[in-house]
């Protein structure tokens, strides 16, 4: 769109650099405020403004429990902080401590009829319960320690 | 050319069909589906139609469609996808199976649809994984539509058509009008073939011979106001924004769908891309534009998705770019994902957004139709108001203003969930009333509740109590009973739910999403939160609520955007329908719905207890012991109300007082 390539694309170049490493990187940041000419506090200024940005690297694995009007009626809020004390994720912290995951609050995916709705990385649970949440994670944990044994292994042979 | 091994109806039908990007044919898109008009050739002709049954029915004359919108994603459409294929690979049947929008029928996704141009095309909802295959043995060994949730047509020729319903008899779909969302669920929403088979196209075709006047004009005849909330009319828009003296005009798609509650732009854009694509380069040609920008929500990847794959099927044929269909109107169109942010969906926060900056409003006038993004004129729309563009001009204006009121023309679509038991975004004429949507369409109450109040119009809205369900939804009925139309998501409240809990909840969430620019905003919904906060928890007082409303009345009087303007509104409405549940907190200092957990004792229910001890175990303070009988006792005096041991009891016994 125009010229205005530094200042008009501040979001995309945001966007692909979160996609590269999960996060926002400082040295990214002062790196793309040189390349771009713009104050370091104006980028920083955007990317603190907006939900999708983190600056601190995520768990493996994240865990949205949308905060949705519906999802909030059907209890959703229940099994949020029900996921803070299984996953163990103190105040003001957002990963658990292995590392293997992080609790977010998403607002609405849009699947408001198969609320409440809980996505655990990629797949979403609808009518979701602490139970299901339980059972649902405690699967997901096996299958990452699993890859990881396995990928211990195999690099240990060769 | 003709001998392509796969020849798709966008493709020359010989070599007489000259149509490409740099040599555009204005009757490219009719052509297709009507045609060939500039040369004779039955053969052609044919060849044509015989793609065009193909395509709506597969190649064996039946195709199989699988819902796969998110939410039907959500459900575990995908993998009943692959079991179908399997299911007829074992069968040895050979079907087309393929992946479609939405229904609008959520309540029972996922689902699909055996669709053939003269059998019963029956629906099946709740399909899963495991019982696709029985559903499409019972339909092509035993030539039975047994277990469908409803059929199309009655044709005689399969067994147990009597006892499925006809779709067009259910209450669900009788009482709707398929307007703009008649492709959803029904088409390859990553096909733009399918979409010019089924009409598409021919509004922009229409549109191209006509002048930019006519154009708006067509609009203003139709009565089309904004679908995304504030119900201004979409002809005005664009005529201040023709008049505007520049070189450089821009038109953006609000696809920035926040309001919690409400999917209809989602379920649109997922199921119809081109449709909403269609409208946003009539809307440019209107107003002179040659750049469109379609911004999208952040949690919404699969609508960014195929808006994006519209957008290059669409440039690919020529419908976007040079001289487009032949005309001198060049346009094109790029898709801007959002990084999330709920004030985003206020225009001139989203123009902020788009040049890269906090999405911050800023105060109007000036109006972006004389000043928008880059400081040049813009016309922003939302989704659902570019697909009505789009269709209005395939069927013309008359046929739009037939449904609706004097004041507002057309049809809306509404998300209906919250305790309802049909849940799902269905499309009426605007002007039907609140009980003809939750009762008649979405089936009232789900078992054993009662509906005490709507919540429309997401966190701008308002509560209606029942007793005003026979309110007609329109802009203007609404705003004078304390809600909006807002873009059309409709929360229903039963009494499970607190109404204070929930006035408390919007007001976290505009809390949350205050931008923090104006003071009336960033200080309001923060002092409204904590007097709710006191109230919810049992330390409120009478003073409170009149606080409430004089903080209410203060931040609609002086907010700078409407995010602040209208984040009062659940509280103020809920005062005025349901002020005894606010006093039963304040002074019996009690939750009626047994919601708010400071105001709620937990028991445990000897009559339930299986004495399993998992409540003692689980509970964080320990106040849950053992009695001398074997049963276990909670310490009320000493329970935090975490209700930790609700959640934990295998039986249900622990219950809420």
């Amino acid at each position: 769109m125009s010229g205005k390539i530094c200042s008009g694309n501040l979001i995309e170049f945001l966007q692909r650099i979160q996609e590269e490493y999960g996060f926002l990187p400082r040295d990214s940041l002062i790196k793309l405020s040189r390349d771009t000419r713009s104050p370091l506090s104006r980028i920083f200024g955007v990317a603190t403004f907006y939900h999708q940005f983190r600056l601190e690297p995520p768990g493996k694995v994240t865990i949205a429990v949308c905060m949705g009007t519906a999802c909030h009626l059907r209890g959703n809020a229940e099994n949020y902080e029900f996921l803070r004390r299984f996953l163990g994720i103190g105040p003001g912290r957002s990963t658990s401590d292995d590392g293997l995951f992080s609790l977010e609050k998403a607002r609405c995916f849009g699947c408001c009829s198969l609320a409440p709705v809980v996505k655990i990385g990629d797949m979403l649970i609808g009518k979701a319960t602490p139970r299901e949440l339980q059972r649902a994670i405690s699967r997901v944990r096996e299958s990452i320690l699993r890859e990881e044994a396995a990928r211990g292994a195999g690099g240990g042979k060769t | 050319m003709m001998r392509q091994e796969y020849w798709t109806l966008m493709d020359p039908c010989c070599d007489y069909c000259l149509h490409s990007r740099d040599n555009p044919c204005a009757k490219y898109v009719i052509c297709r589906v009507r045609g060939p008009f500039c040369h004779r050739s039955m053969e052609c002709r044919e060849k044509r139609q015989r793609r065009i049954k193909e395509v709506l029915y597969g190649s064996h004359g039946v195709r199989i469609n699988v819902g796969a919108s998110s939410c039907g994603l959500a459900a575990g459409a995908e993998r009943v996808l692959e079991a179908a294929k399997d299911g007829l690979r074992s069968m040895g049947v050979e079907v087309e199976v393929s992946a479609v929008g939405c229904l609008g029928l959520c309540f029972m996704e996922p689902f699909i649809e055996i669709r053939s141009e003269d059998g019963p095309s029956p629906i099946y909802g709740h399909v899963s994984p495991e019982n696709v295959g029985d559903i499409l043995a019972r339909y092509f060994e035993e030539g039975s539509v047994d277990g469908a949730f409803a059929i199309r047509r009655r044709t005689g020729r399969f067994k147990d058509e009597d006892k499925v319903p006809l779709l067009d008899e259910l209450d669900v779909w009788r009482k709707q009008v398929k307007w703009v969302s008649r492709n959803c669920g029904v088409i390859n929403p990553e096909s733009i073939e399918e979409y010019i088979v089924t009409g598409g196209y021919e509004g922009l075709s229409r549109a191209l011979t006509m002048r930019p006047e006519e154009v708006i004009e067509e609009i203003r005849l139709a009565g089309l106001r904004g679908r995304g909330g504030a119900g201004f009319p979409t002809w005005l828009k664009w005529k201040i924004c023709r008049e505007q003296p520049s070189e450089e005009k821009y038109v953006i798609c609000n696809a920035d769908e926040g309001d919690p509650g409400a999917f209809m732009n989602r379920l649109l854009a997922e199921s119809d891309p081109h449709r909403v694509l269609e409208g946003l380069i009539i809307a440019g040609y209107a107003i002179g534009a040659s750049q469109g920008v379609i911004f999208v929500r952040a949690e919404k990847p699969l609508m960014a998705a195929r808006l994006e794959k519209a957008v290059e099927d669409a440039r690919r044929w020529g419908l976007l770019g040079e001289n487009i269909l032949g005309s001198e109107f060049s346009f094109d169109v790029r898709v801007m994902r959002s990084a999330g942010a709920f004030v985003c969906g206020e225009e001139t926060a989203m123009i902020a957004a788009i040049e890269g900056r906090r999405a911050m409003p800023r105060q109007r006038p000036p109006y972006p139709a004389s000043k928008g993004l880059w400081d040049k004129p813009t016309v922003v729309n939302n989704v659902e108001t570019l697909a009505h563009v789009a269709t209005i001009m395939v069927h013309g204006w008359q046929e739009f203003a037939k449904y609706g009121t004097e004041r507002s023309k057309g049809t809306k679509m509404f998300c209906v969930t919250g305790g309802v038991k049909r849940t799902g975004a269905f499309e009426v004429p605007i002007g039907t009333t609140i009980r003809a949507l939750v009762y008649d369409i979405a089936g009232g109450p789900r078992e054993g509740r009662r509906i005490k109040a709507v919540q429309i119009g997401g966190p701008s809205g308002g509560c209606l109590p029942e007793r005003l369900f026979d309110l007609p939804i329109d802009y203007e009925s609404l705003q004078e009973a304390g809600a909006i139309m807002g873009s059309g998501g409709l929360v229903v409240i039963d009494d499970t739910n607190c109404m204070v809990d929930v006035a408390r909840y919007f007001t976290s969430f505009t809390l949350a999403e205050s931008c923090g620019k104006c003071i009336p905003c960033r200080v309001g919904t923060k002092a409204l939160y904590d007097r709710l906060s006191a109230i919810v928890e049992g330390m409120g007082s009478l003073e409170d609520l009149q606080l409430l409303e004089e903080i209410g009345t203060m931040m609609k009087e002086s907010a700078l955007c409407a995010l602040g303007g209208t984040a009062p509104n659940p509280i103020l409405s809920s005062l005025r329908y349901f002020r005894d549940e606010y006093e039963a907190h304040i002074l019996e200092k009690r939750c009626p719905a047994k919601v708010c957990r400071k105001l709620v004792s937990y028991a445990i229910n000897r009559e339930l207890c299986v004495k399993c001890g998992l409540c003692a175990k689980s509970c964080p303070v320990g106040v849950i012991t053992k009695t001398t009988d074997g049963y276990f006792m909670i310490d009320e005096s000493r329970c935090v109300r975490c209700g930790t041991c609700v959640i934990t009891c295998p039986r249900g016994a622990v219950e809420k007082r």
